[in-house]
């Protein structure tokens, strides 16, 4: 593998690595609150906060962006709660109801302002553009070394390391008022754990994974990682910090797999071209899932 | 007498309606207490109002003359066996090391003392050898001892079960009444919410007769009696039960 492999496939396996795993990390505390529709919602919600981003800068990539998708995933959270409380439905109703308006007034968005002529488009909502995040400065592997060729790098890596990072620190720093209030919310209130602390911070974690991922790998990945991993390794073990290792080992398999699948799995069924890397990463984890449902050792009986 | 929770006038109320009604009553160290009332009667209500895992409409529950807050450490709480997930992928010891969250705190690794303490705890519930299953993997009766080995995990002086012996098998039963009436013995405050009436004059000392409003409370020779029973169910009383 040489240059071209550094400079078209290094930097979108990574990315895809890195949006997998920031989204597996709270995706195993999703599941087991029951939570998993939270992960829809934040994955569909960001989507007018990032057209705003890309409306203020111009450019389809950034940290302004970022901010924006966070400013929406916020608002859709609060708007999650006010449905819960005005109308008094269930919140899974209210996601429902709050991740379909955001999603809808963003691809309205694309249409009114003209954004979808350059580069965004409701495809890119979908399944993101990982194979168009390649670096371009890059000569070969020395480029890794080279201060110049690093500063081209796409922003989207630098942003899911530095949400990758933030997320393993919370998580390893608040493991145990994590899962005491995962597992049993009124006993940890009782012994003084702030539960409601607790799940919002759950929900703040999502949409900061979310919100990251988002713009690098659209929301059918963002929503599979956040799941499949999770699901997955649950099947293979009875614990839940195993669980967690076994997530990240699935989530980044899927990345590298799919990636490579996408690019390639045309060509080996005798087809010509390639298909989408985060289709084929979302149907990846989906195939590696079935595969522990199957024949997993923790499969819960009947 | 000593007073382990005292509730003060304490309501709790669901939309328009009203699920406990201004209930005042003593809670004494050295003492077991049932809760008893029909169904909706607001029992664990109370309880969970008290300790403010549900929110009050109006009143206080004081614990040791003081706020909760401040007395944290002495009050343990077992809820409803059905109140959790026992799908979660977590082992029995971890469990009951739970109940030693306020010394293990967020990032101390867990020592060989903290171990042997829990395995002391389930060894009260006659768990020892399911220390390592998968929680799931008990029977409902073995579920509630893990929940009660958690609270023991607590060292605390008031305890507050809801339903301890709800669903539970014989073997279940007897292990949990000769821990309670243990820690009865060593000065705490033990309090269940009940509901197998014929039982409560064998197990406990005190009763507290609730049907959204306080009918009684006091020892169970004064308070549980035909008279109070009937008024506390409104005459839904099977005859058999007063027994």
């Amino acid at each position: 593998m040489g240059a071209d492999f550094v400079v078209l496939s290094l930097v979108p396996i990574l990315i895809g690595v890195l949006a997998a795993v920031s989204c597996a990390l709270p995706g195993n505390f999703l599941l087991l609150r029951r939570q998993a529709m939270m992960g829809d919602m934040m994955a569909h919600s960001v989507l007018p906060g990032l057209i705003m981003g890309f409306l203020l800068t111009g450019q389809v990539s950034g940290w302004v962006m970022f901010a924006g998708a966070g400013v929406a995933a916020l608002i859709s959270a609060l708007m999650v709660e006010a449905v819960v409380r005005l109308a008094r439905v269930d919140p899974g109703a209210a996601m429902g109801m709050t991740f379909t308006t955001m999603f809808a007034s963003g691809v309205l968005l694309l249409e009114l302002t003209g954004a979808s002529g350059v580069h965004l488009d409701v495809e890119h909502a979908l399944y993101g553009n990982l194979e168009s995040l390649i670096w371009l400065d890059a000569q070969g592997w020395s480029s890794l070394i080279d201060p110049v060729a690093l500063a081209g790098l796409p922003p989207e890596l630098a942003q899911l390391g530095v949400v990758l990072a933030v997320l393993s620190v919370l998580m390893w720093v608040f493991w145990r008022p994590l899962v005491m209030a995962s597992f049993d919310a009124g006993h940890a209130a009782v012994l003084g754990l702030p539960v409601g602390g607790i799940s919002l911070g759950v929900v703040a974690a999502t949409a900061m994974a979310s919100v990251a991922a988002f713009t690098a790998v659209g929301s059918i990945l963002t929503i599979a990682m956040l799941i499949c991993p999770p699901a997955t390794a649950r099947l293979l073990t009875n614990r839940l910090g195993v669980q967690v290792f076994l997530s990240i080992g699935v989530a980044v398999l899927s990345a590298v797999i799919g990636y490579v699948m996408a690019g390639f799995g045309p060509e080996w069924l005798g087809l010509s071209g390639a298909v989408s890397a985060a289709g084929m990463i979302a149907v990846t984890s989906g195939i590696l899932l079935a595969l522990a449902a199957v024949f997993g050792p923790h499969r819960k009986a009947g | 007498m000593t007073v382990a929770l005292a509730f003060e006038d304490l309501s709790v109320r669901y939309g328009a309606v009203t699920a406990v009604d201004s209930v005042t009553a003593d809670i004494p160290l050295g003492a077991m207490t049932a809760i008893v009332g029909p169904n909706g009667a607001g029992k664990s209500t109370l309880l969970k109002a008290a300790l403010g895992v549900v929110s009050k409409a109006g009143g206080e529950a004081l614990f040791f003359g003081t706020s909760l807050d401040a007395a944290r450490a002495k009050v343990a709480y077992m809820p409803q066996r059905a109140s959790v997930d026992w799908d979660f992928p977590i082992r029995v010891i971890d469990v009951v090391l739970m109940g030693m969250q306020r010394d293990l705190g967020l990032l101390r690794p867990v020592r060989a003392a903290d171990r042997s303490f829990a395995m002391e705890c389930l060894a009260r519930v006659e768990l020892t050898d399911f220390a390592k299953r998968q929680i799931g993997a008990l029977s409902g009766g073995q579920q509630q001892r893990v929940f009660l080995a958690r609270a023991l995990a607590q060292r605390a002086q008031l305890y507050l079960l809801d339903e301890p012996f709800a669903g539970v098998d014989a073997k279940t039963e007897a292990a949990i009444v000769k821990v309670l009436q243990s820690l009865r013995d060593e000065g705490a405050a033990v309090v269940a919410v009940h509901h197998d009436l014929a039982s409560v004059p064998v197990w406990f000392d005190r009763v507290l007769l609730l049907n959204r409003r306080l009918i009684a409370v006091g020892p169970v020779g004064e308070v549980f009696t035909p008279e109070r029973l009937r008024e506390t169910y409104g005459g839904a009383l099977p005859a058999m039960q007063i027994a």
